[in-house]
Order: C-alpha cells, then structure tokens, then sequence
C-alpha cells in the first residue's frame, strides 16, 4: 500500500436477516443468520460509537428488514449525537404505528424505502408477500407526511422491467424526492436466480431510454439514479467506491466485511467486533488488505488507465465468474471473460418465461 | 398529471435559498474538513462553496448573497453573479437547497 489509509466515510449495518418478504433478488447471503446470532443492544451502540469516532459520516441501517429491531430507535438516537448522517433502509412491511414518528423524533435523516413492482401483483410475486404493495405505499405516504426525504428503490429485473415508467409515476405520485432504477446484482440470492431474472438485451435498452428521457425531463423535480445493468456493461462499476476504501459493511453477526458479498471469497477471513476494534479492521485486517489500492491488480487492470476509476471492479463478481477474486471483473470489455457476460445472458435468455417463474425465495435455512 | 404540483424551481436573484433540512453542513473534526451530508453523498466543499453554502439560511436573497461574497473575495458583484446562480441551481436541482 503506497497511499495512506484514510478513514472510511460510509457503512451500511445489516442489523437483521430476519425480513417478512422473501425476495428473489435479494442481495444477502445464502446462509442466513437467526436472530440468536445477532448482536446485542449495547454491541452495536459500542460499534456505532467506534465508527463515529473512526470518521464514520454516514451509516444504512439495512437488513434485512432493520425495523424487526426494537432497539432501532435507540441506534439512530445514537448515531444522530454523534452526528452521523442516518439512512434507513427498509421494505415497508410490518412497520407499527408509531414506529416512523419515534425515528424521525430519533433523528432519522432519510428513509430509502424498496417497492418490487410499480404495480401490486409484481411485488406480491417478487417478494412472496401477500398485501405488500399498500403497506409499502402507506409507509411511503406517512414518510412523507413527516416531511422526511424518501427515496424510492425499484430493484429491476426480467419481471419489471417494463413497469419502469410506472415506477417513475408511481415515486412523482409518492412525492419522493430520487428514484433509484436499480438492476439487480447477480450477488446472493439474485445470482442464485440468475436465469430467472436476467432480462433480454432489447429490453435493456428500451429502460436506458426510458430512463435518460425522464431525467432530462424531470430535473430538478425527480432525482432518478440508475444503476446499470452489470452484465450489458462495457465496463464494470466501482464497487463499494474501491474495495475497502471509503465503506464497509456489518453483518448481523458483528462481522465486519469489505462488501456484502465479500463472504463469498472463500480465501478471506473476517473478524468480528469484538474479537478485534473496527479501528484495527479497518487498518490491518488482510481482508480489507486483500484487494486495497492496486498493488494486487493482474493485467489488464495493472496497466489500464481506467485503474483508479473502477478499481478493478467487483472483487466477487471476479469470484463468481472467473473463479478467482483477483482477476479482471468478466463484466469490463478487456476481460478475456468477458463474452462469459453475453453467454450467460444468453443462456438465460433461452428459459421460457414460463419456466423462469421457477423462483427459488429467500428463506432463513435454506436456499 | 401528476407532475403538476410539482415543478423545477429556477434561481432568480430574489431567492431564498435554504439548505435542506436533510441536508447537514457539519466540521468534521476527523478530517479538520467541512462535510456537507446528504441522503446518497458526502460532499467535500471547497471555500468558496463553503462560503455561499453558509448564507443559505433562508434569510439572505441571492442578491444579498452575491453583494456579501464580493465583499468578502474583494470582487465585482456583477463578476460573480452568474457562477452563484449556476451553483445554486444546480445545489437546488440536486434537492440539497430550497429556493
Ligand atoms: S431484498 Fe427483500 S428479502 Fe431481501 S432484505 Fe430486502 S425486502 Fe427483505
Ligand atoms: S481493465 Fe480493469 S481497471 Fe481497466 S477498465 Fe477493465 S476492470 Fe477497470
């Protein structure tokens, strides 16, 4: 490492895997944990407390779905003390009344709320939830109402893909401030139903039209954000900014990751906190090591001048398809595996839609 | 339809601008740096940023605005004007600042 580490900004605490929907693209992982796993009231207060100090500005409270846990009101009490910007991240379902009122009187700075489907059938299929659509739209109501910035995320996929001009109505209707038109990452769940969400090539690139029409057209009214589709890319996304460069994550175990998926790069060991301080992760855990900067970079990342703007792209993606954690992400075009992109589309592509109902959810214990 | 509640605002010199409730000016004495936090983003802003961030309190117009930075940066009002209407708009199109 030539550069000096500097303090991470942001991180995002999975507080729970414990969700009431069970969607096909989720982004956990696999093994999901059971709520004895998780960690305790004081453990994530003394864990909020070290990030604050570590130089921590910003923290997503995430999941699962985070308002299972009672003492939510009691972390962003906490992390709003301290100054740190809080934004939660929840799927609407099972909120009690009252619940929104005491986060934002908590300080709360901002809510991302999910919505699978513009339309209500969509949402109860995605996430295997029956009613989700009202409760989610009643929360997006109430957010509102309290005057706290909401953000809308619609996680697309083969299954709503059309429905994106419904979501961008649905989100001016909402008063939503962003629009988050996010394609699904083939991470977690959402890589073990690959085949059943990867949309085809045409429709891909109707939504990117769509979307840069209602951006110009709604500026300054509808922030919309579009995360692009990684396997339709030339070149691949900055994951996480940067492996272990400005973020990281926190299972609800306490284990403390570069990303989300970074469990699935079975070379890498993760601590705890607890067994070791954020403060000595952050710096000297060879996880956060691994892939920092670019001294571990193979060519054509070594020599591209694309190196400090991708870094590489995303460590697991390079996992999941090239087999090994430090090549190339196959999604960049000067991959040698990049047309592994294009066959896998293919190969889903060629499911019968019938057959690419075939969804397999997300349930605690077992894929 | 639906849009029609709901309009771009265009900065005019007779704006108010407020910066957003969400949006939070804050010393970070980690960094011995100010930190604008928004919803997605953490933003560095440089002095003069720093400077026009700080009047929007919802009290300054932009024009008084303009007349307190010339003074500050020694410049000519009419010099400045455009780069601080250009950055308002834009703050304001980021829905970071209410005109
Ligand atoms: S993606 Fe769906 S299942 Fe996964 S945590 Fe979010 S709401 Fe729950
Ligand atoms: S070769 Fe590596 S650094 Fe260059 S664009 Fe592709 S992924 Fe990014």
């Amino acid at each position: 490492m030539s550069d000096t580490l500097l303090p991470p900004i942001g991180m995002l605490a999975e507080l729970t895997h414990r969700c009431p929907l069970q969607c096909v693209y989720c982004s956990n992982p696999l093994e999901l944990l059971k709520a004895d796993k998780e960690l305790s009231t004081d453990a994530w207060l003394a864990l909020f407390e070290e990030a604050a100090d570590l130089g921590v500005l910003q923290i997503h409270l995430s999941g699962g779905e985070p308002t299972l846990r009672p003492d939510l009101e009691q972390f962003v009490s906490c992390l709003s003390r301290r100054g740190v910007y809080t934004n939660l991240i929840t799927a609407g379902v099972g909120i009690a009344e009252g619940r929104l009122e005491r986060l934002r009187d908590a300080g709360l700075d901002h809510l991302q709320l999910s919505i699978q489907g513009a339309h209500a059938p969509t949402t109860e299929k995605i996430g295997n939830h029956r009613g989700a659509q009202e409760k989610k739209l009643e929360v997006a109501r109430k957010v509102v109402e309290l005057g706290l910035p909401l953000t809308i995320n619609a996680p697309i996929h083969r299954h709503n893909i059309e429905e994106v001009p419904a979501f961008i109505d649905l989100a001016l209707s909402l008063g939503a401030q962003r629009l988050e038109i996010a394609n699904v990452q083939y991470a977690g769940w959402a890589l073990l139903n690959r085949n059943a969400l990867m949309p085809d090539r045409e429709a891909v690139e109707r939504q990117v039209e769509i979307v840069e029409e209602a951006q110009w057209r709604l500026q300054g009214i509808l922030a919309i954000d579009f995360v692009a589709p990684d396997y339709f890319a030339i070149y691949p996304k900055p994951c996480m900014g940067g492996w272990a460069r400005d973020a990281f994550m926190v299972a609800p175990d306490g284990k403390v990751l570069p990303c989300h998926a970074a469990g699935t790069i079975p070379t890498l060991h993760f601590e705890r906190f607890g067994e070791a301080s954020l403060t000595d992760i952050w710096a000297h855990s060879e996880a956060f090591n691994a892939f920092r900067g670019d001294d571990w970079m193979l060519e054509p990342c070594r020599s591209c001048d694309r190196k400090e703007i991708d870094w590489g792209g995303c460590r697991c993606q390079a996992m999941a398809i090239a087999g090994n954690a430090a090549a190339t992400d196959p999604a960049c075009i000067k991959s040698p595996l990049h047309s592994r992109m294009a066959s896998l589309i293919g190969e889903a592509n060629a499911i019968p839609s019938s057959n690419a109902e075939d969804f397999r959810y997300r349930r605690i214990g077992r894929a | 339809m639906m849009e029609s509640h709901r309009q771009r605002a265009i900065v005019s010199d007779q704006s108010r601008p407020l910066l957003k409730r969400y949006a939070r000016l804050q010393y970070d004495p980690v960094r011995s740096a100010w930190a604008l936090l928004s919803p997605e983003k953490v933003f560095w802003p440089d002095e003069v940023s720093l400077d026009i961030l700080k009047l929007c309190d919802g009290r300054h117009t932009v024009l008084q605005i303009v007349a307190e930075l010339a003074g500050q940066y020694d410049a000519a009002g009419e010099d400045i004007a455009p780069d601080v209407e250009e950055f308002l708009q834009e703050w304001s199109d980021r829905f970071l600042v209410t005109l």
